[in-house]
């Protein structure tokens, strides 16, 4: 299905006022997000008002029916302010909104759709103390009990735990690994839910202001209409329909956020002297832009193109990917060297450039490292390449055989 | 009461502006637009007035090429009720505006008619006076505040020793200063819904106001380089400096 988004003209005009909002608005605000180690109320409630959490939601369930494409160039922009502003939105724009859109019933779409544009904060708890990468081993459990389900368990690393009203808790309604992990089922669970606790924010590297924490469950009954879809085994499946989108998003903070990152690189070469000179003189400085100018375009290319072909409908899970390991390796890369431009003062946390360094750090860990990405690419790649090989000589063997069946046939 | 707001489409301020290389203009080729800031202003000021209760409407209108839409669009997503777009391609100079915000003015009959003082690429200053003068409006200039009270309305003036404060009868033409107020931004339900609101266009002619250029700009340059200045520790080290190497004193 082909999907046009919001009115083209639309999204022009908001574009530029989401522009105007980061400069005029979340940049000056950076310095208190990290002193905070939250954004600020009044932030988040302008990003509400204008309307930054139902940017994917389709109009009949309150939002603006953004593509994928659309949303993603949302997502850049908003990421040329702190990750922090992107964090507060993205899990109900991606994710969250993606989930219950693909895989809720009707019933759950219009609760919890209209709630979510309107800035009800969601996260997402998929990775446990125990299961990362290997997400479908995860442990907690659900437990039909007439009308209600009973979850037990833990989730780990959660963004926006600590501030969210809804989780989407992944868990497991079999004890026992099925095929196509339909043992893992999904729930939307209030998280003022009795028997739900949010552990203390967890102190990260970078990102300051982004909050993520433990969610324990302890006997949380929620009832049956909180199974996402209504049936069991459909959770693994809606935690993947998410995840291009999510990637998509985390290659776009790392292209918008690998913008504002080699803009403060040039700014600074150009003032800084050395030998007599402003070292954007120096063609070794100068290779430093330019292989990051080069890479962060690469990056947009991608995902000019991955987001195109989701919005006509095609698979899109090998070009997420890519895109996501990509983009999120060359932030670092563009990090690093804009920690180099700086010389020593590139080291001190009175520049940006240290915490640019340590900001996009986990772009290469969450929502898939990169060796998950490569894995799932290389094994995309193989059977894309390998599969013509095999149809053609499966084809010539299937001529073989009813060549002759039908002689055959004909000599009866 | 309605109240009339003009609106123009300049050079984003966070652009570097560049001069034409044949010295003809600024190159606005490819070139981030956006409202003129002090319109912006203008447009807040009136859409809160609504919000009080005190304005019932709010018209927004903008001269210049088929692009200045945009900040029509704009405006009416920033909760201004009807667009007027004044279509032409030529480069109307501030009396052709006033003349063509006059024929606007007897149109629409407003009660209170808001501008920015200035806008930032010719920086002229003038739009707001000369149409006040067309219209034989009163007018206050560069208004830091705004209080509309039955048939009058008083406003703050940033004057070069202060704040003046006037009191005019209305109908009457304000300009704003920058720190009348802090304009909101446009929500994107707001610019979804804003496609739905009037927006009319009329030509320069329909108006019955000839804008050929009355002004012919010789050149545009970019201004002399400046080398970057110094810090001085001391006022001695000043005045030293002063006399023996500017050798100004
Ligand atoms: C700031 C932050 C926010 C997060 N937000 C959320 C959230 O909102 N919701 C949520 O559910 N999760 C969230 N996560 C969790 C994140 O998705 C996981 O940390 C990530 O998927 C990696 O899992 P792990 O930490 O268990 O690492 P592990 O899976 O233990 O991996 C450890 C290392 O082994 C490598 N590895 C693992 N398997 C293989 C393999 N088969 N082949 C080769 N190498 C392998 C990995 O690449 C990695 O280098 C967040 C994490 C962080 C840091």
């Amino acid at each position: 299905m082909e999907s046009n988004g919001l009115h083209q003209a639309d999204f022009d005009l908001f574009i530029k006022q989401v522009q105007k909002y980061v400069l005029e608005q979340l940049v000056p605000c950076e310095k208190e997000v990290f002193e905070l180690n939250r954004v600020p109320e009044h932030i988040i409630i302008e990003m509400k008002e204008m309307g930054m959490f139902g940017v994917t939601t389709p109009e009949k369930y309150g939002g603006s029916g953004m593509n994928i494409s659309q949303y993603i160039q949302f997502i850049e922009e908003i990421s040329w302010a702190a990750p922090a502003f992107r964090a507060i939105l993205s899990i109900n724009t991606g994710m969250m909104t993606t989930a219950i859109l693909k895989c809720g019933t009707e019933e759950q779409r219009v609760e919890w759709l209209p709630r979510l544009a309107a800035g009800e904060i969601a996260c997402f708890g998929l990775t446990e103390p125990d299961s990362g990468s290997d997400a479908a081993a995860l442990a907690t459990r659900a437990v039909a009990d007439g009308d209600e389900y009973v979850i037990n368990g833990s989730k780990r690393y959660i963004t926006n735990a600590p501030l969210a009203d809804v989780a989407l808790i992944m868990a497991r309604t079999s004890s026992t690994n099925l095929a196509k992990h339909g043992h893992i089922s999904a729930f939307l669970v209030p998280m003022s839910t009795s028997g739900v606790t949010v552990g203390k924010p967890d102190r990260k590297m970078g990102q300051a202001g982004a909050q993520i924490a433990d969610i324990i469950l302890d006997d949380v009954r929620v009832p049956r209409s909180a199974l996402l879809g209504g049936v069991e085994g459909r959770g693994f499946m809606a935690a993947m329909q998410s995840i291009d989108s999510g990637r998509f998003s985390v290659a776009a903070i790392s292209t918008g956020y690998a913008k504002r990152i080699l803009a403060s690189g040039l700014r600074y070469s150009m003032e800084r002297k050395a030998f007599g000179e402003t070292i954007s003189n120096f063609q070794l400085i100068q290779a430093m832009l330019a292989d990051s100018n080069a890479e962060i375009y690469a990056a947009e290319c991608m995902l000019r193109d991955g987001t195109a072909k989701a919005d006509r409908g095609q698979r899109v899970t090998t070009e997420a990917a890519c895109a996501k390991m990509f983009a999120s390796e060359m932030c670092g890369r563009v990090a690093d060297r804009v920690v180099q431009i700086h010389g020593g003062a590139g080291y001190l946390a009175e520049y940006d450039a240290e915490r640019f360094y340590r900001d996009v750090r986990v772009f290469r860990i969450y929502e898939g490292t990169t060796q998950i990405m490569q894995l799932l690419i290389a094994k995309a790649y193989a059977s894309r390449v390998l599969r013509p090989v095999l149809t053609r000589d499966s084809y010539i063997q299937s001529r073989r055989i009813t060549k002759p069946d039908r002689k055959w046939q004909v000599f009866k | 009461m309605k109240v009339l707001v003009a609106v123009k489409r300049v050079i984003d301020y966070n652009v570097k502006a560049r001069v034409k290389a044949d010295q003809t203009g600024v190159d606005l080729s490819n070139v981030k637009m956006a409202m003129n800031p002090f319109c912006e202003i203008a447009v807040e000021e009136a859409v809160r007035l609504k919000e009080r209760g005190v304005a019932t409407e709010v018209v927004v209108v903008s001269i210049g090429p088929k692009a200045a839409q945009e900040q029509i669009r704009t405006a009416l997503a920033l909760g201004a009720d009807k667009g007027v777009h004044v279509e032409t391609d030529v480069e109307v100079e501030a009396l052709a505006v006033a003349k063509l915000l006059k024929a606007v003015v007897e149109k629409e009959q407003p009660g209170l008619i808001i501008l920015g003082k200035q806008s930032i690429d010719t920086d002229n200053n003038q739009t707001g006076q000369m149409l006040a003068a067309l219209c034989g409006y009163g007018q206050a200039t560069f208004a830091s505040e705004v209080t509309v009270s039955g048939d009058k309305v008083e406003v703050t003036r940033e004057v070069d020793g202060g704040l003046r404060t006037v009191a005019l009868k209305l109908p009457a033409i304000v300009t704003t200063d920058l720190r009348l107020n802090e304009p909101r931004y446009a929500s994107l339900p707001n610019i979804m819904k804003a496609k739905k609101k009037p927006l009319e266009t009329v030509s320069p002619a329909d108006l019955g106001v000839d804008v050929t250029p009355r002004l012919k700009t010789l050149k545009v340059v970019e201004p002399a380089k400046r080398s970057a200045g110094i810090k001085v520790a001391s006022v001695e080290e000043l005045v030293s400096k002063l006399k023996n190497e500017a050798k100004v004193i």
